[in-house]
């Protein structure tokens, strides 16, 4: 059962923070548009302007303070970049050129500047793309994307995905607990065939499952496309309001271009 | 808690990683890709191709989350590549597994959003085109039976993952923001993921492995292979001439 605070029960439901907000209001498109335009201002920023750096994130900070998405969601799903943050952290060790003494290590200042470019980026990056998912609805997105002229396929493809995510995982946890029921427990490799066996087994059920679903569409009349129930109207002050944004942003990216050319 | 081994997320790419132009033009291959792919699914499965294709992206995403323990207490997963395309053929398989990268992109922001398009090259078309081949090339060679089927999936599974990591390897030469040298990254890149490859090879095998056996008619990759199947319901028997 979805809890009261949940809308929907998908998963990409899930991500989404309701609230009344500019930002919520605004076009899933127009949204998706800026910020990945956005984030590839901030990217070719060169890494040693560090103010423009700090603009970016006062600006990501205006933009949750405005959809008011609370840092309490933001920060545990910045948890995804953790992996790359060990990268970057490794940067300052190679490299060529001038070198610098910190605590008592030799590191390079350009892998140094390199390591901070790659997280302050991947930082931003991942912030605003929580921002989106947090204020847009998943189905919003998807139903955005196909406005933009992305395949319908395509988008009809992803969602069938978010539909079936929580079926599908709720089928392979019913695998584990038969699994673990007939006194499985997994040990090294030597029980990858059980789990891979649940595996081909999850793959037939959701094949079929497809097949399936395929048959209950065409029984309703499925040709091959969906009808589009909701009619969203994009403005240009729609448009507006969100391309303020990545011109700011390319506003900011061409001075610290230019002062550090 | 589990240390993850092998983790997916080490394989998306972040905002930041390579620069913006090599982004951008990755973008537009991908774009491309996929156009291709829509095109070859659409002649493969009809209009079956969206619930078809979305269910076995949820597949691919939830065996990524289908823990396989190593030894002391890490564990490893599959990244499904060229499990995708061995079991539903090349367009539908990279289809698959671009949507899910589309979709972690999307909404988990696993991998960069600027980084959309080097990662489903990465991992949906690279690891398609090489696990296709291979698993194909393989199985005209040497034909088709349960052990066969399982080692061209093997090494299909175990070849991807560092031919994927060589291409990142080649888009971090073209545009990379950091200053580890280009032999360094390759000599890492390739050594680990030869390792994961492994793993990834085993773990497609013996899933190919089990559907071969409970349902060989739904491995794409040996679909024109098999015997075909006749519906035979008793032998004719002949009938007596007249009654006696």
């Amino acid at each position: 059962m979805p809890s009261p605070h949940t809308h929907g029960h998908d998963v990409g439901e899930r991500l989404f923070v309701h609230r009344h907000s500019v930002i919520h209001r605004l076009p899933a498109e127009v949204k998706t548009v800026a910020m990945v335009a956005f984030i590839f201002t901030v990217i070719m920023t060169p890494p040693n302007q560090f103010w423009a750096f700090a603009l970016y994130a006062l600006i990501l900070v205006g933009v949750a303070v405005l959809a008011r998405i609370p840092a309490r969601v933001i920060l545990p799903r910045m948890l995804v970049e953790v992996p790359f943050v060990l990268f970057a952290l490794l940067m300052p060790f190679f490299g060529t050129g001038p070198t610098v003494e910190v605590l008592g290590l030799t590191l390079s200042q350009a892998g140094l500047l390199a390591g901070w470019g790659i997280l302050v980026k991947g930082t931003l990056g991942v912030v605003s793309s929580i921002l989106l998912a947090a204020t847009t609805p998943a189905r919003d997105l998807l139903m955005g994307l196909e406005r933009l002229k992305v395949p319908e396929l395509l988008v009809q493809i992803a969602n069938f995905m978010l539909r079936y995510i929580h079926v599908v995982s709720d089928e392979m946890h019913r695998m584990k607990l038969a699994r673990e029921s007939r006194g499985f427990t997994a040990t090294g490799i030597r029980s990858w065939p059980i789990i891979a066996q649940s595996g081909g087994a999850l793959f037939i059920r959701s094949y079929e499952r497809g097949e399936r679903v395929h048959l209950a569409m065409l029984s309703r009349g499925y040709t091959g496309r969906l009808p589009q129930l909701a009619t969203v109207t994009t403005t240009a002050g729609d448009w507006f309001t969100a391309m303020s944004l990545p011109v700011v942003g390319l506003l900011i990216a061409l001075t610290a271009l230019w002062i550090g050319r | 808690m589990q240390i993850q081994l092998m983790q997916v997320h080490t394989m998306h790419i972040p905002d930041g990683f390579i620069n913006a132009p090599t982004s951008a033009v990755a973008v537009v291959i991908a774009v491309i890709g996929i156009a291709i792919c829509l095109n070859g699914a659409r002649k493969q499965l009809d209009e079956k191709t969206a619930p078809l294709a979305g269910l076995v992206a949820v597949f691919i995403f939830a065996m990524q989350m289908l823990n396989f323990p190593v030894a002391l207490g890490t564990s490893g997963h599959l990244l499904g590549g060229a499990l995708a395309v061995i079991l539903i053929g090349p367009y539908a398989g990279a289809l698959a597994v671009s949507v899910v990268i589309l979709v972690q992109g999307l909404l988990f922001a696993d991998g960069g959003l600027s980084a959309i398009g080097l990662n489903i090259i990465n991992m949906g078309m690279v690891t398609a085109v090489v696990g296709w081949l291979v698993f194909r090339g393989l199985i005209k060679g040497i034909g088709v039976s349960r052990p066969k089927v399982m080692a061209a999936a093997f090494l299909a599974g175990l070849v991807t993952v560092p031919v994927s990591a060589l291409a990142f390897v080649l888009e971090y030469a073209i545009g990379g923001t950091g200053t580890v040298p280009v032999s360094t990254v390759t000599f890492a890149m390739v050594g680990v993921h030869i390792l994961i490859g492994i793993g990834e090879g085993l773990i497609t095998a013996l899933t190919v492995g089990a559907v071969f056996l409970a349902r060989p008619d739904l491995v794409y990759g040996i679909h024109d292979r098999l015997p075909k199947k006749l519906l035979v319901t008793s032998t004719p028997v002949a009938t007596p001439a007249n009654g006696s």
